[in-house]
């Protein structure tokens, strides 16, 4: 309304123009404000609660910081040196990579052969792809109880037991020992179980950007609906650029694990050294030892393994790199 | 892979947006759990995922619902934060209320706000307090670090001499660093073995003494459905590493705070630990852990390892059928003993209201004997380091109960106030490594020994 009343009063010097850079510049301000109103909030968040804690865990990871996080006392390079020389961080790496091991690939192979499946049943699709995602809804820490207390708790009347009972077997204790050790599998499924139905919605989305026509020449051709020879040469190949992305989360993702090794083992007890990743290791050098110049720089360090891990990963599967 | 993908072949918009709403509710569960467990490692949680916790973060979730002590220095009204773990047994918090309560009743101006902390209380405890608004009081385990982080306000002024006299001093001494008394012992919380008399009879088998005469009773007493011993569901670690320790005729540090646990003595008891822990006849993986009485009362083990404070809940399940025995000696010369442990209340000197809070903490566990004798014997059973009010505890008096109280008095060791978790940590992972890895017992505690000493190294030098 303003820009009409300036039109009014001084039409030979303001002109249409005018009016046009008033209008582009409200829009422009109304696009900032937008903008701003959107990103600002998560931005703000993200400084607050990403970006100066890393900054401050960085400082720290300097510093000999017990029972502060305002600490004096510069220490150089030294609690990076006394985290590597430690064998108990050497060991959980070694846990972290036998515990991917297992993981990834096993994840890979059941969230692939769900969505093939999914993919191709005719009736209930929408209905089996809930089912199969649902589980990604679930907490880490409410699942891992489940899975210890209830699945596969070391008394006869556990469910898993149960079922070794009704084959006539005898109950096995799942958590708390090493020999034979039965705590794989129960850290294993219970993410399998968490995040198959996540990694199977990624290769839905990857099935479904197959041409079909690739198919149907290939039926010409004599291959079979749903044989070998169409999975191996169409499906799989075209599946290149999803089954990397799910390699790598898949690996990020194990390598931070925290909350099934924290609830199923503990962070404290004896078991835990039994299999403990470098997260609990390094909660419980800062949190529990209240020792966070050393629990930063441990950190720091898994930060660098992971990235290494990954530039090395990208490089050998070829990761970014166009379809050709 | 991109979106318009999915939008394109059987994904319409609405699905797309209820399926990644499904994926921001999940994560945004995992990250309200994160904030009470996984707060470690800055950096790495925030390598791939938005929802990072981080140290610093943690820090403020943590105390951010008990920042009520800013505001109080400007007006007459004081409040005071109070933490509490949370104890096992029913009514601990409508007491725990009641006595804050009562104090309002007798200082209007004064209104203590307890905080019943579930979980894992120490870590939400030590995040709390770094942040200027971590509780005015709160009850947990002296450390030497405590002392040089000032965590803890020296609370000698209320110690008089005549409230001296009649402390515990074994209690006295475990709050005390340099001279200065930085706690007030609530509570002494012994541990022992409870066995099932009819069981232990019916086996014709006397009361374990020594650790070959326990692996044995755990043997002969194991059929079937009942387990020999239930030490917890980590088959025992936890507890034997320690325990085995001083029942071998050692102890963590000697008195010029040098490591004393790395002798030959404790690595034969280490040795038998191990038989033990490998006998197959411990319960492991029971609904609840060692430290509540359920598995023991309901016939999953023949013995048990638990406190005094379980000694009311296994009386109403079990009646009369039940005895108690002290950690047998271990190794070639080794002794009884029992672990008393408890917890102390500390004040924050970073409180606005320092005297307002020594005064309430001085009221409630110095001078009430009324509610020191509630606290230690309406719920869990546990032993009032005010001497004067032990001994008018009746309860304490007669049967079992009577039993442990003397154990204690004769056999008790309790926890050093230099020996913190990472040391604990370094032993504990000894012993498994020798009971779940058959590592040499010598080796493991000479490895031990090192990270031990580099760590009082570093307590030491301040």
């Amino acid at each position: 309304m303003a820009t009409s009343k300036n039109v009014a009063t001084s039409p030979e010097v303001y002109g249409d123009s005018e009016i046009d850079r008033k209008g582009r510049r409200k829009r422009q301000l109304q696009t900032t404000l937008a903008f701003w109103g959107f990103v600002g909030p998560m931005m703000l968040g993200l400084i607050i609660f990403a970006y100066i804690p890393i900054i401050w865990g960085f400082i720290l990871s300097f510093f000999e910081a017990r029972n502060t996080i305002t600490p004096t006392d510069f220490v150089g390079l030294d609690n990076y040196t006394s985290i590597i020389g430690d064998n108990q961080f050497q060991n959980s790496i070694v846990t972290i990579l036998i515990f991917a091991v297992f993981i990834v690939p096993i994840t890979l192979l059941f969230s692939l052969w769900l969505a093939i499946m999914v993919n191709t049943i005719k009736f209930a699709k929408g209905f089996f792809r809930s089912v199969f995602f649902l589980p990604t809804a679930c907490s880490y820490v409410v699942a891992s109880l489940v899975w210890r207390i209830t699945l596969f708790n070391g008394l006869p009347y556990g469910f898993a037991n149960n079922i070794l009972y009704i084959f006539g077997l005898d109950p096995i204790i799942w958590i708390g020992t090493a020999n034979p050790p039965y705590y794989w599998v129960v850290l294993v499924t219970v993410r399998l179980w968490l995040q198959v139905g996540f990694y199977m919605i990624l290769y839905l989305a990857g099935l479904q950007e197959i041409p079909k026509e690739l198919y149907e020449a290939a039926y010409v051709d004599g291959a079979k609906p749903g044989g070998w020879a169409t999975f191996s040469r169409i499906t799989f190949p075209l599946l290149r650029n999803t089954t990397i992305a799910v390699l790598l989360l898949n690996l990020i993702a194990a390598f931070q694990a925290f909350d099934e090794f924290y609830n199923i083992l503990g962070a404290k007890s004896g078991l835990a050294l039994l299999a403990r990743p470098p997260l609990v290791y390094l909660y419980n050098i800062a949190f529990t030892n209240q020792n966070y110049g050393a629990g930063a720089a441990g950190g720091f360090i898994l930060v660098g393994i992971i990235i290494i891990i990954t530039l090395i990963q990208g490089r050998l599967l070829g990761f970014g790199r166009s379809e050709n | 892979m991109s979106s318009d993908a999915l939008s394109k072949k059987g994904f319409s918009r609405r699905k797309f947006v209820a399926l990644t709403g499904g994926a921001i509710v999940a994560s945004g569960i995992l990250a309200a759990c994160g904030d009470a467990t996984n707060t470690s490692a800055p950096a790495a949680t925030t390598a791939a995922s938005g929802a990072a916790t981080t140290a610093a973060g943690a820090a403020t979730t943590a105390a951010s619902g008990t920042a009520t002590t800013a505001a109080a220095a400007s007006g007459d009204k004081i409040t005071l934060s109070h933490w509490y773990h949370q104890y096992g047994e029913d009514g601990t918090q409508n007491a725990a209320l009641k006595y804050a309560s009562d104090y309002s009743k007798v200082n209007p101006n004064v209104t203590v706000k307890v905080e019943w902390i579930p979980g894992d209380y120490d870590s939400k405890l030590n995040a709390a307090l770094l942040t200027p608004e971590g509780p005015d009081i709160y009850e947990g385990h002296l450390t030497n670090s405590m002392v040089q982080a000032g965590q803890v306000a020296p609370l000698d002024d209320l110690f008089t001499d005549d409230i001296k006299k009649d402390f515990d001093k074994v209690a006295l001494a475990r709050n005390t660093v340099d001279g200065k008394v930085y706690g007030v012992q609530m509570i002494i919380d012994p541990q022992l073995f409870y066995y099932r008399k009819s069981m232990l009879d019916k086996a014709g088998l006397k009361v374990p003494t020594t650790m070959d005469e326990l692996i044995n009773a755990s043997k002969a007493l194991n059929s079937g459905k009942v387990k020999g011993l239930f030490m917890g569901n980590d088959g025992g670690l936890g507890i034997l590493a320690g325990n085995l320790v001083y029942a071998a005729g050692a102890s963590y540090l000697d008195s010029s705070n040098k490591p004393a646990f790395n002798t030959d003595a404790v690595a034969a008891a280490w040795a038998q630990g191990k038989t033990l822990a490998n006998s197959g006849t411990l319960l492991v993986g029971a609904p609840t852990d060692w430290w509540d009485p359920s598995a023991f009362n309901q016939n999953l083990s023949a013995m048990t390892w638990n406190g005094l404070w379980a000694m009311p809940g296994i009386t109403k399940a079990l009646a009369d059928d039940f005895g108690v025995f002290p950690f047998p000696s271990a190794g070639p010369s080794g002794k009884q003993v029992v672990y008393s442990g408890g917890w102390a209340e500390f004040v924050n000197p970073k409180t606005k209201n320092l005297q307002a809070a020594k005064d309430y903490v001085n009221w409630l566990w110095l001078k009430s004997a009324d509610k020191q004798q509630d606290w230690s014997l309406s719920y869990g059973f546990h032993i009032p380091p005010r001497i004067s009010t032990a001994a008018s505890a009746d309860k304490l008096k007669s049967g079992p109960a009577a039993e442990v109280v003397s154990l204690t008095g004769k056999l008790g060791y309790g926890d050093l106030t230099i020996w913190n978790s990472a040391m604990g940590q370094a032993l504990s992972d000894a012993f498994t490594n020798v009971v779940q890895k058959n590592a040499d017992p010598k080796a493991e505690l000479a490895a031990a020994q090192t990270k031990v000493q580099a760590e009082l190294d570093k307590v030491l030098k301040k």
